[in-house]
């Protein structure tokens, strides 16, 4: 080893290290003598500046915090404002007896001893002339109760104080979200001087992605105190600016449709207003009350939503991912039109399933007999699967990417909200970097009819179901339709807009086909085409659940219920003037045209129900 | 050659001296810090608006710190030579850990919960760093070689880079320059240190590109602190005003307005220093630096008086270190440095630093009274 070559010196070395620890004694004393130096020059030099700043003329600047803007719907229906609760608050330099006025207030207010507890500690760090509170959110009969003997108490006040309350509770608290109290990792990455004073910030939806406009513009008051923080007088106030007010493209009453219609499956409803890509209904079931967050929402509670096996917390609409099973063949239907894979007249058998050439598998059709010789109309009408196993393996994975990645599937819709999935769009590549295998054929089939890899958001699906009524022209949904500030106003986000170059005759022949889901004898959602005078051009579908939770407890009933299939249904109408494009998804729900269809009707009937009342 | 322990001073035997050396306690540098520990009870007392169960909370730190220290005084120097490495690892390792815990929680994460108590990586490596780098040298002749020198900067860079990632600046200051210690008591030449001075000044634009929003906000609150009152320059000002209206004697004890009015905001944390100076004044001000002062010469003595390269080397740069901890701290409360979050040593708030300061003064007790006596 080195050790035979590196013979220490040991002179050298202590004379070395006793140089070095003189010389770093003598840059500690340097640099203490340095801030020796700035100290005498602060407290020698400057005391007398200093002390005049901190002694009679004391100018507290006290933050003013702005309200914070109230979200509305398109119908100017309140989704989230500012209420004022209520605090029973005690002055103690006012008060001659304060156990005595405590005793008194415990009896009058049935106050419980921990309430009073906690009181006498906080009032020990405070300032004599400091309002402690007692009873925080005070109901109507505490106040009653208290204003009657309010003459009696004097230094005992009630205050007001704003807090968010969200007057559709469980019903859009997905969309809108809830605001909560500023946490530590929060606090860094605020701007300070804009939060100082402010307790909440948005977390969760609108109220967190429009947080900046939302919350307005920190003012401030100079106040002249004197040496005991006593405020006298206030010498000069920048008033702060109330955080602008949001109308949501939303339809509240719209989304209650929905959200009673999905009853007790979960799931998700999406909306789209097809001309200007604002979102009408934005569901997510089951919900959750956001209120308990704004005022910290208890431990066991946040537990209990946490831990629900229906993950009430879980944004589906935005985020959950789902194969479209037969919602994809519209548009596959329509990628074998544009690559002239086939012709909208070409009938191809089926015989209730279909081999790859040389291979044992069968790839089987919903329907044991097949549904026989069928062109592109009769296969969408009827959501025949040999017809799309066949169409998607001549046209091929690549070109079914291509195609269906310009409607956009597999990336963001680039909605107004954080926390959007961009789903799964499989491909070639994907799947060697992902898999690190090849892709076979047999997969090119499964994903013809809307199988295997493919992962959807419902927003994504409602999104290119906007597309394809719009004939092509791109729609990007978004929430926010303008923003009402306390000096101007402006409009919600920018909107992409772009057209995918299609042949008119293959969308009409493809949406003729959708409008045969819904009015004709052999449509899958027949149910939902009768008494309507306009016509709605639909597709069902039916996705296989492939994962069923291991831990789930045993209950046949139940276990039966969580293999269902999950019902989809995508829909636009009227079929020949789009106004509206809904999917739906029903977890577990069965079939596509008995559960998701008719709860898209619902919504397609209540919105064009108002929309032609408003357009006479 | 034939070895045996004896106690370096022959006193007169008094009890508490018997028990002290018999707890490897040594007692100018336990005197120095129970004096900080007990000003600091005063002064927490004061900037927390005399509520006691700050002071219980803190007692109870300082307790289990004083423990530590005795632990690890009675280890002999040569147990923590030879698992230096290890422990370095084992702190790369945890830092590693944390850092991958924060990417999956999606936020910064500094610690790891341990049922009982939350442990800070960061800490540990405080002092793991100079073990490192001091067993890493002291097996090579000094003053170290290039090779060696590169190797060393290598050791210093992995953890010092991991916290600043958390993002920790001051943590990250504070073991880069407990490695750094290391290296210039072990003799690194000064042209070389111009050299990395000057090469540290031009990559400054880089570390700027670096920087988060809010450390950036930091160093520009420190140019111009009247640019942001109600924010960033807040704590500075107020920091100044407090200090400066403190004047030649101070006002007294509980007599601070400023923390009182909540001017001063951390005042029992970081900023603890401006309510010390309130109070105190530049009396007590020097006061507490010869304190500090005749702590740190305690134990650059202790660093003289050790036998083997590797206590020098350790013993040194946890002094030096204890030094960077009270210059860096001071100076961002006076406003002659950028605000970096450094605690006032054994003074502020908080069990953390507390625990790692009091671990590092027992390694150096251990090293000072477990001295072999070579016999002729």
């Amino acid at each position: 080893m080195s050790r035979i070559y590196a013979v220490k010196d040991n002179t050298v070395e202590n004379r070395l290290f006793t140089n070095r620890i003189i010389a770093s004694f003598v840059v500690i004393i340097l640099l203490t003598s340095s801030l020796v130096v700035r100290l005498v020059y602060l407290q020698i030099v400057g005391h007398e500046h200093y002390a005049s700043m901190a002694k009679s003329n004391s100018v507290k600047i006290i933050p003013l915090v702005p309200t914070r803007g109230i979200i509305y719907d398109r119908q100017g229906k309140i989704l989230a404002e500012n209420t004022p609760s209520y605090s029973l608050e005690l002055i103690p330099e006012q008060i001659s007896n304060i156990d005595d006025t405590l005793l008194k207030l415990q009896q009058l207010l049935a106050i419980p001893d921990e309430k009073i507890e906690l009181y006498q500690k906080q009032r020990k760090r405070q300032k004599r002339f400091t309002s402690t509170p007692l009873l925080l959110n005070m109901n109507d009969e505490e106040l009653a109760k208290f204003a009657v003997v309010r003459p009696y108490f004097p230094g005992v006040d009630i205050h007001t104080q704003l807090v968010r309350h969200y007057p559709y509770g469980d019903l859009a608290a997905h969309v809108v979200g809830y605001v909560g109290r500023i946490n530590e990792t929060e606090i860094k990455e605020l701007p300070v001087s804009e939060y100082r004073g402010t307790t909440h910030i948005g977390k969760l939806g609108i109220e967190s992605s429009y947080e900046s406009e939302l919350h307005g513009k920190t003012g401030y008051a100079e106040i002249e105190t004197n040496v005991q923080a006593r405020s006298l007088n206030t010498l000069n106030e920048t008033a702060p600016d109330p955080g602008a007010n949001l109308y949501l493209t939303l339809d509240i009453d719209l989304q209650k449709t929905a959200y009673d219609a999905l009853e007790n499956y979960n799931g998700a409803v999406v909306a789209i207003e097809i001309k200007t890509g604002g979102v009408l209904v934005f569901a997510s079931r089951p919900g959750f009350d956001p209120n308990p967050f704004v005022v910290g929402i208890s431990n066991d509670a946040y537990q209990a939503l946490q831990m629900s096996e229906n993950q009430p917390l879980y944004n589906r609409a935005l985020r959950g991912l789902y194969p479209p099973g037969s919602t994809i063949k519209p548009f596959i239907a329509l990628a074998g039109l544009e690559y002239d894979a086939i012709s909208a007249q070409q009938k191809l058998f089926c015989p209730g399933y279909y081999q790859l050439p040389g291979v044992s598998h069968k790839y089987r059709d919903w329907r044991k007999g097949g549904h026989g010789s069928v062109n592109l109309n009769e296969a969408i009408t009827q959501s025949c699967d040999v017809y799309f196993y066949r169409l998607a393996g001549t046209l091929g994975i690549d070109h079914i990417h291509d195609f269906l990645q310009k409607f956009g599937f597999g990336e963001k819709s680039g909605i107004d909200l954080v926390g959007e999935k961009p789903g799964l769009l499989p491909s070639r590549e994907w799947k060697r970097e992902q898999k690190n295998r090849a892709w076979y054929p047999g997969e090119t089939l499964i994903t013809g009819i809307g199988q295997g890899y493919h992962q959807v958001t419902p927003l994504q699906l409602a999104r290119a179901t906007a597309i394809l009524a719009n004939k092509g022209n791109i729609v990007t949904p978004f929430l926010v339709d303008k923003i009402v500030g306390a000096h101007d106003t402006k409009p919600g986000p920018e909107i992409h807009k772009g057209v995918i170059a299609l042949k008119s005759q293959n969308i009409d022949d493809v949406i003729a086909a959708m409008i045969n889901v819904v009015h004709s004898e052999r449509g899958t959602a027949k149910s939902i085409g009768r008494n309507i005078n306009y016509q709605i051009a639909g597709k069902t579908g039916t996705a296989q659940v492939f994962n069923i939770k291991q831990n789930a407890k045993y209950n046949e009933n139940d276990i039966d219920f969580k293999l269902r299939d999950h019902a989809l249904f995508i829909a636009f109408a009227p079929a020949d003037d789009p106004q509206i494009a809904v999917a739906v998804i029903a977890e577990n729900g069965g079939h596509g045209g008995s559960v998701a269809a008719p709860i898209a009707g619902q919504v397609i009937k209540q919105f064009l129900k108002g929309h032609q009342q408003a357009q006479p | 050659m034939k070895t045996e322990t004896r106690p370096e001073h022959f006193e007169p035997p008094s009890i508490i001296g018997t028990i002290l050396r018999k707890l490897h306690i040594d007692i100018p540098l336990f005197i120095g810090l129970l004096l900080t520990s007990l000003l600091s009870f005063l002064i927490l007392y004061s900037a927390g608006s005399q509520d006691m169960d700050i002071l219980v909370r803190q007692g109870a730190r300082v307790g289990l710190a004083f423990f530590l220290m005795t632990v690890l005084a009675h280890v002999n120097p040569y147990q923590f030579k030879r698992y230096s490495a290890l422990l370095f690892g084992l702190g790369i390792f945890l830092l590693v850990a944390v850092l991958i815990m924060g990417q999956i929680g999606k936020g910064a994460q500094r610690w790891l919960e341990l049922g009982l108590f939350r442990f800070q990586p960061s800490e540990m490596i405080k002092i793991t760093t100079p073990m490192m780098i001091a067993w890493f040298l002291a097996e090579h002749p000094l003053p170290p070689k290039f090779k060696q020198l590169a190797v060393a900067t290598l050791l210093i860079l992995i953890p010092t880079l991991l916290i600043a990632i958390q993002p920790d600046l001051g943590t990250a200051l504070l073991v880069a320059s407990s490695g750094a210690g290391v290296l210039f008591f072990a003799g690194l030449s000064w042209r070389f240190m111009f050299a990395i001075v000057a090469t540290l000044a031009a990559l400054t634009p880089i570390l700027w590109h670096f920087m988060r929003g809010y450390q950036r906000d930091r160093v520009l609150t420190f140019l111009n602190p009247e640019a942001d009152p109600l924010g960033r320059g807040y704590h500075i000002i107020q920091s100044k005003i407090a200090i400066g209206s403190g004047g030649i004697y101070g006002k007294g004890w509980l007599g601070s307005t400023q923390s009182e009015l909540d001017f001063l905001p951390e005042s029992s944390t970081d900023f603890i220093f401006a309510v010390f100076a309130e109070e105190f004044g530049l009396f007590g001000c020097v006061g507490l630096l010869v304190l500090y002062l005749l702590i740190i010469a305690r134990c650059l003595y202790i660093a003289s008086q050790a036998q083997e390269t590797y206590s020098r080397l350790l013993a040194s740069s946890l002094a030096f270190t204890f030094f960077v901890y009270v210059f860096v701290n001071i100076g961002m409360v006076i406003g002659v440095l950028p605000v970096v979050g450094v605690p006032l040593p054994l003074i502020s708030y908080g069990g953390t630093s507390i625990v790692t300061l009091l671990a590092g003064f027992g390694i150096l007790m251990s090293i000072h009274t477990h001295k072999k006596r070579f016999s002729r």
